[in-house]
């Protein structure tokens, strides 16, 4: 089969590999009919993960149709169309009991690499890493899915692919911010990246009745989109002003309620001297991550207000506010998102008409142009908010 | 990890035995450089005297000593080649034809044997005094591990008291056979897919709390094991921890090697209690493409790229 492959850092190539086989009993191979690139691949591109190899297949978001079954699978069959969530689950540790299947116990095999960089392992995650599992991903023509009783979602025929396939990970990724926000009436949410995980952030927060919503990014066509499809009350370009002040000035001195960092590790910052210290260290692997947007949202939170931290981090961050944290009544709630807990109820709120998660989508190609893709998407390029690839 | 019986004599023996290797080592290569180094005259017949009667000795007790075969006499060996050396190191002090160069490099040289025939002396004793023929003083390693395990105590419990059951989670067993009367026969792939087999007994055990095994007879690789059960709080399921102590073959020079190749013993038993967890949780060992045979210590060093297997 046709796969993207992982051939060391920002290069990518579509190459012939096996087809994958059964591994283990409870596995489903799926004919992946739609896939897409997550900004969070960009940080495997940008070569900041460790513990990738070449010849990895990448991708964690796809979904396609049932081909074939292990013998202990037994509530898909051949030809059932599903979406597959990026986290590899068991359903029976712990962990899955708890609903928190984003740190399964038990599907990953390389926990022990995990333990050495994170101290205790998350689940394991396809196309993402050794140390995550060392499990092929989906921007390919099939894929093994473990486990397959446990996460994929099956989908009715009526529905497009475009609508459903951000089930398997942006679009619970995003709501799962504003639900760790626990909004109550009248919170402000202000929302760090316009990326696809940050357009369904604010959407999902407006879901959950966040009174006004703020985007935060410096890209102009993604904040235009923020406003328009998402349903954001206000943006801010940071390199036009300053994010600190304007929030102050819509929410009267107060800060928002909840900050939602929607960025992650290789976050950009207005201020230049500040972002180059921060590229420098990353560079020497004196820090893994630059946490600019982190730093910037516990430094506007209310009082007592929540930190949501969904962009991926991969290691270790420097000039942690903690005071500012500590003093202030701040918390924080983070995580790879639990992607099976939120699949069917947001399913509804589709098919209910409340969102239409296709409008994030500015560009369509085929499985063979992923290596354009990639790079398109990393800079920017033809204002580039996200890539759904087709086999 | 933590090493058995009388640290500081295991310390000490160790190092001398990798003191002998490394010392031998540089003589065998580059006996004409130890030569200039102890102000000795630099000749055929003195390479040929540094060589073989100075370094083939250290390396043949270095080694004998890291194998753990009876260390105590590689030990006093060690004794008798410094009294050697320090009469050789004599004669070339006593040598008239010496200069103050070669003379004060000597004089250092002799300082440096009497100190380590002092620790060879010390270490013989107390390795002779701890009753250490081999193992047991110097290579046991005893390893810990922990894991809770999502399923009732009972059930945890009666799948490892099934011996046969250990070789589906235990990775380096290819088959447990029960002998009946507590008895069993274990056979195993050692590093560098060495096969051992040995007989072991059951030395303890209460219902649903604790199982406990020795080897018995010759076993090639001398080791028992502890494991507890207990019920976690709040409905948890089952805490389980476990001990091993067991002496590799080579001992801890075999140990040292292993883990080059990833086989770092308490990697194994955290990565065989995963899969004993896989295993009551989930029916089955875990498996990835980078990683075909489920979790396993070498794996992690050199995995497959996540792409679909072909065998």
């Amino acid at each position: 089969m046709r796969a993207t492959t992982w051939m060391g850092k920002t290069h990518v190539e579509v190459q012939d590999v096996p087809d994958p086989k059964i591994l283990n009993s409870r596995d489903a191979i799926v004919k992946i009919t739609s896939t897409a690139i997550c900004g969070s691949d960009l940080h495997l591109y940008n070569g900041f993960i460790p513990t990738m190899r070449k010849g990895d297949i990448l991708g964690h978001e796809f979904m396609g149709e049932v081909v074939e079954t292990g013998p202990a699978v037994t509530r898909l069959k051949v030809g059932d169309r599903v979406v597959v969530p990026f986290p590899i689950a068991c359903g029976h540790c712990g962990a899955c009991e708890r609903g928190l299947t984003s740190v399964c116990e038990n599907s990953n095999p390389n926990a022990g690499m995990a333990e050495k960089i994170m101290g205790r392992s998350p689940c394991g995650i396809f196309g993402y890493s050794h140390m995550l599992g060392g499990y092929p991903g989906g921007q390919a023509e099939y894929a093994r899915v473990p486990f397959a009783d446990v996460g994929p979602l099956k989908i009715d025929d009526g529905i497009p692919d475009e609508q459903v396939l951000f089930l398997s990970d942006i679009l619970p990724t995003g709501y799962m911010g504003a639900d760790m926000c626990d909004l109550t009436p009248g919170d402000v949410v202000a929302v760090w990246g316009a990326g696809p995980v940050g357009q369904f952030a604010i959407a999902s927060a407006r879901l959950l009745g966040a009174e006004r919503v703020i985007a935060i990014d410096r890209f102009g066509y993604r904040l235009q989109m923020a406003k328009d499809k998402a349903g954001a009350t206000d943006v801010i370009n940071y390199e036009e002003t300053s994010v600190l002040e304007t929030l102050d000035e819509l929410t009267a001195g107060r800060g928002p309620d909840a900050c939602i960092d929607a960025v992650g590790m290789e976050s950009h910052i207005d201020v230049g001297p500040l972002h180059a210290y921060d590229r420098a260290k990353q560079v020497v692997r004196a820090e893994t991550d630059r946490p600019h947007a982190l730093r910037e949202a516990i430094m506007a939170c209310a009082n007592g207000g929540v930190i949501s931290v969904i962009g991926v981090y991969g290691g270790f961050v420097d000039k942690f506010p903690m005071g500012p944290f500590m003093n202030r009544s701040l918390r924080m709630r983070t995580g790879q998102c639990h992607v099976h807990r939120y699949m069917a109820p947001l399913l509804q709120r589709i098919q209910a008409g409340q969102i239409d998660p296709s409008f994030v989508i500015t560009h369509r190609m085929t499985l063979q142009d992923a290596p354009r893709g990639y790079q398109m998407f990393r800079d920017k390029q033809d204002d580039c908010e996200k890539i759904v690839l087709s086999p | 990890m933590s090493v058995g019986s009388s640290d500081g004599t295991r310390r000490l023996v160790d190092g001398l035995g990798w003191f002998s290797l490394g010392l031998g080592s540089a003589q065998l290569v580059a006996p004409g450089v130890m030569n200039r180094l102890v102000g000795a005259d630099d000749d055929a017949v003195s390479r040929a005297v540094q060589r073989w009667l100075g370094g083939a000795r250290e390396v043949a007790a270095g080694v004998g000593i890291e194998l753990r075969r009876r260390p105590v006499r590689w030990l006093w060996a060690r004794v008798a080649g410094d009294v050697l050396d320090l009469t050789m190191l004599g004669a070339v002090l006593g040598s008239p034809r010496r200069g103050r160069g070669g003379r004060r490099r000597a004089v250092v040289a002799t300082a440096a044997v009497v100190g380590v025939t002092v620790a060879d002396v010390v270490a013989a004793v107390r390795l002779s005094r701890d009753g250490g023929e081999g193992d047991k003083a110097v290579g046991g390693i005893d390893v810990k591990g922990y894991i809770t395990v999502n399923r009732p105590v009972g059930v945890v419990f009666a799948y490892w008291q099934d011996v046969e059951n250990l070789p589906r989670f235990m990775a380096h067993l290819q088959s447990v056979r029960s002998l009946g009367g507590g008895r069993s026969r274990w056979r195993a792939a050692g590093p560098a897919g060495v096969e051992v087999e040995w007989d072991a007994e059951i030395s303890g055990e209460r219902i649903d709390e604790f199982i406990a095994w020795r080897s018995v007879g010759a076993a090639s690789v001398d080791n028992s094991g502890e494991v507890e059960f207990r019920a976690a709080p709040g409905g948890r399921g089952t805490e389980i921890r476990v001990r091993l102590t067991y002496h590799p073959p080579a001992g801890k020079l075999g140990a040292t090697v292993a883990k080059l190749f990833g086989e770092a013993p308490e990697q194994q038993v955290r990565d065989d209690l995963r899969r004993f967890k896989q295993v009551l949780e989930t029916g089955e060992v875990v498996r990835s493409e980078g990683s075909p045979e489920g979790p396993r210590a070498r794996r992690q060093v050199f995995q497959r790229p996540a792409q679909p297997v072909t065998s």
